[in-house]
């Protein structure tokens, strides 16, 4: 398929720029686009969303917390007005005042023209970081209701054509980077033997399922071998399942709840096969929002196994004393993904890590829970379009990171580490983002027995 | 009946019906929406503990974005103050809340109420010119936005006219002052002067969500 042609050779893994965009997908009308986009914004009208959108005093505030808006100086950018024509459609449609708002006029109804302009807002100009939800006084959760709109966004098919075409893919493939089941275990075959470490695929028993982005798989297959070396050592019973290896969820991330769910349930319906205890999220940001604190959500009752993310599990590895590393001397950085620590609540866990690896961890001034996205999550890094965006946004990061004078600097997701590896060859740039998991996989104590 | 039993009659206790009726309306029409439980194993308890967490610590900026809305905070705090300290503090409002309420507080002596309200009102003032200014607040401002800041001010600018008087009669005056009141009274609940009440439960809702995930809230 042309719209699915993946440019392997760069430093994000992508799909090459269309010769012809289709940023519409289907063949509705433009009204049909319109109703549907409303109709599953408001699907998710509880009383979550409406107190949100009812709350807003429009301070503006929610600016001054976006990397797009801060990079620019682009008002448009501002986290709330990105939901403007889903604020006016639920003032107009669903509001408790919707009658008055209608009677009177006060709310134009919104047209096709306005959806359009806004993709490039929910889209492109927002990674769904969620730092505007720290800022806002009214305590509005502005990147939940961005999520929200995608739904709308998705159905009305007025989604960015990579973004499309990559969510379509992991629909029709399981995976959306060109990993099938058979490369996935050429691959963990291949990483087995370079690295000398035991690996165990489609095991029927197993009490830890590890499944892997994709970016780790066709980028940074090192991060396999790490994670059967770590678990290995922790003599865990574990296997990696062709029927369930992908963490990442582009479903979620375009807005499609179907395909979120398909994905989702790949993982849940290979771990109860195993009877795992616990699925093993690798380095990816948003796959543990889609599995960690949406997974069982999505399953409709808690899920019969635990979820951690490889950062958590290390931590508490670490912290048991179970595993034990070795001292590395050097100074890091370290690079929070948004949606495992300032969204997921696990911002402790890497800092426990880099206190055991005894590096001279320099926080960077706002990290942690407060950190500048890297500029490619919620699918950004994807939209080729978006790129020249993305990068005026990387220099906020760059300028956080570079303060620090660290040596290194480390990143606990695969979609952060290949932002920065194309922002490191964009920029020239001495930093890149490397592999917390994999320095403390080198770095077992193990290696010198 | 003249406009001063106008006022402190019928059109005062209409606009308190419609403000009455129209809060619980509105905040009722959203508490009533559909709530999804939530299945993920918490890491740590949010519900009601959460949510009364983050009314409270949200009332205070994080570090990080101090300096970035120091000012809009400071307004907008400054104003809620002086505001509400006019309202309650002023001994003829006293007197008027122990005729509704049967109970009663010590005020502030009346020049002091007088300055305050100057005040706010110039604060007031600097609201409106940053929100006339500011391309941020350009864009994303609409009509509630600004007849909210109308009808908030109003009640404050007829009120501090009465010791003046400009030689109009003293009841003529309390008249457009309580009128000016009941216009803020049955517009409250419509605009975004709603968000009294929504407030907390926009905080509320975001501290059992998050602090449940052990997340920054």
């Amino acid at each position: 398929m042309s719209t699915t042609e993946f440019d392997l050779e760069s430093k994000r893994l992508h799909i090459k720029e269309p010769e012809t965009r289709f940023d519409r997908q289907g063949d509705l009308t433009d009204d049909e686009r319109v109703t549907k986009a409303m109709a599953h914004f408001a699907k998710n009208f509880g009383t979550t969303a409406a107190a949100y959108l009812d709350a807003c005093v429009h301070c503006g505030m929610c600016a001054e917390a976006c990397h797009y808006y801060v990079a620019t100086g682009d008002p448009k950018y501002t986290p709330i007005w990105k939901l403007e024509p889903f604020k006016q459609a639920y003032k107009r449609e669903a509001g408790p005042l919707a009658p008055l708002f209608r009677m009177l006029g006060l709310k134009k109804k919104v047209t096709i023209e306005q959806l359009e302009e806004w993709q490039h807002l929910l889209y492109d100009s927002c990674t769904v970081c969620g730092r505007c939800s720290l800022i806002c006084p009214m305590g509005i959760d502005i990147a939940a209701l961005i999520g929200m709109a995608r739904h709308g966004m998705f159905k009305a098919g007025l989604i960015p054509h990579e973004l499309h075409a990559v969510a379509e893919r992991a629909h029709v493939d399981g995976s959306p980077l060109g990993v099938t089941p058979k490369s996935f275990e050429d691959r963990v075959e291949w990483m087995g033997d370079e690295h000398d470490v035991k690996m165990n695929i489609d095991q029927d028993q197993a009490d830890v399922l590890a499944v892997m982005s994709s970016i780790e798989i066709q980028k940074y297959p090192e991060a396999m071998a790490a994670t059967a070396k770590i678990l290995n050592a922790m003599g865990e019973s574990w296997t990696f399942r062709t029927d369930g290896f992908e963490a990442t969820n582009f479903g979620m991330m375009s807005g499609n709840t179907d395909w979120q769910k398909e994905t989702s349930m790949r993982i849940i319906d290979a771990a109860i096969k195993v009877g795992a205890k616990m699925v093993l999220l690798p380095e990816c940001g948003h796959a543990y929002m889609a599995l960690r604190w949406m997974g069982a959500n999505i399953y409709g009752k808690p899920l019969p196994f635990k979820v951690q993310h490889v950062s958590e599990y290390l931590a508490d590895a670490l912290n048991s004393g179970k595993l034990k590393v070795k001292n590395v001397d050097k100074s890091v950085a370290f690079h929070d993904p948004c949606q495992v620590s300032r969204r997921g609540g696990a911002t402790q866990a890497p800092r426990d890590i880099l206190k055991h690896l005894g590096v001279d961890h320099r926080e960077m001034e706002n990290g942690g829970d407060y950190n500048w996205c890297c500029g490619g999550g919620g699918g950004v890094v994807t939209i080729n379009r978006a790129n020249e965006l993305r990068y005026k946004v990387f220099e906020l990061k760059m300028e956080q990171v570079e303060a620090t004078e660290a040596d290194a600097l480390l990143s606990s997701c695969a979609n952060c580490r290949q932002t920065f590896d194309d922002g490191q060859e964009h920029f020239d740039w001495k930093y890149t983002a490397e592999s917390l998991l994999e320095l403390v996989a080198e770095n077992l104590e193990e290696d010198d027995a | 009946m003249d406009l001063l039993e106008f006022a402190r009659g019928p059109a005062l206790q209409v606009a308190l019906y419609i403000f009455i009726a129209g809060s619980l309306w509105r905040v009722f029409g959203v508490l009533m929406l559909q709530r999804k439980p939530d299945h993920s194993e918490a890491r740590k308890s949010g519900g009601m503990g959460g949510a009364l967490k983050v009314i409270y610590t949200r009332a205070f900026t994080a570090p990080a974005f101090k300096k970035a809305t120091i000012y809009p905070k400071v307004l907008g705090y400054a104003l809620h103050v002086g505001f509400f300290a006019v309202v309650f503090l002023f001994i003829p409002h006293v007197v008027f809340f122990k005729g509704l309420f049967g109970v009663s507080w010590p005020g502030l002596p009346n020049n002091v109420i007088y300055f305050i309200g100057v005040i706010t009102v110039g604060l007031g003032i600097a609201i409106l010119i940053r929100r006339l200014t500011n391309p941020v607040l350009k864009l994303i401002s609409n009509f509630d936005d600004y007849f909210s800041w109308f009808v908030t001010l109003l009640p404050l600018v007829t009120g501090l006219i009465i010791p003046i008087r400009f030689g109009i009669r003293y009841e003529t005056l309390l008249a457009i002052h309580i009128l000016s009141i009941a216009l803020l009274l049955i517009w409250f609940p419509f605009g975004k002067l709603a968000h009294t009440y929504f407030v907390f439960i926009s905080r509320g809702t975001t501290g059992a969500t998050l602090e449940r995930r052990g997340a920054k809230t």
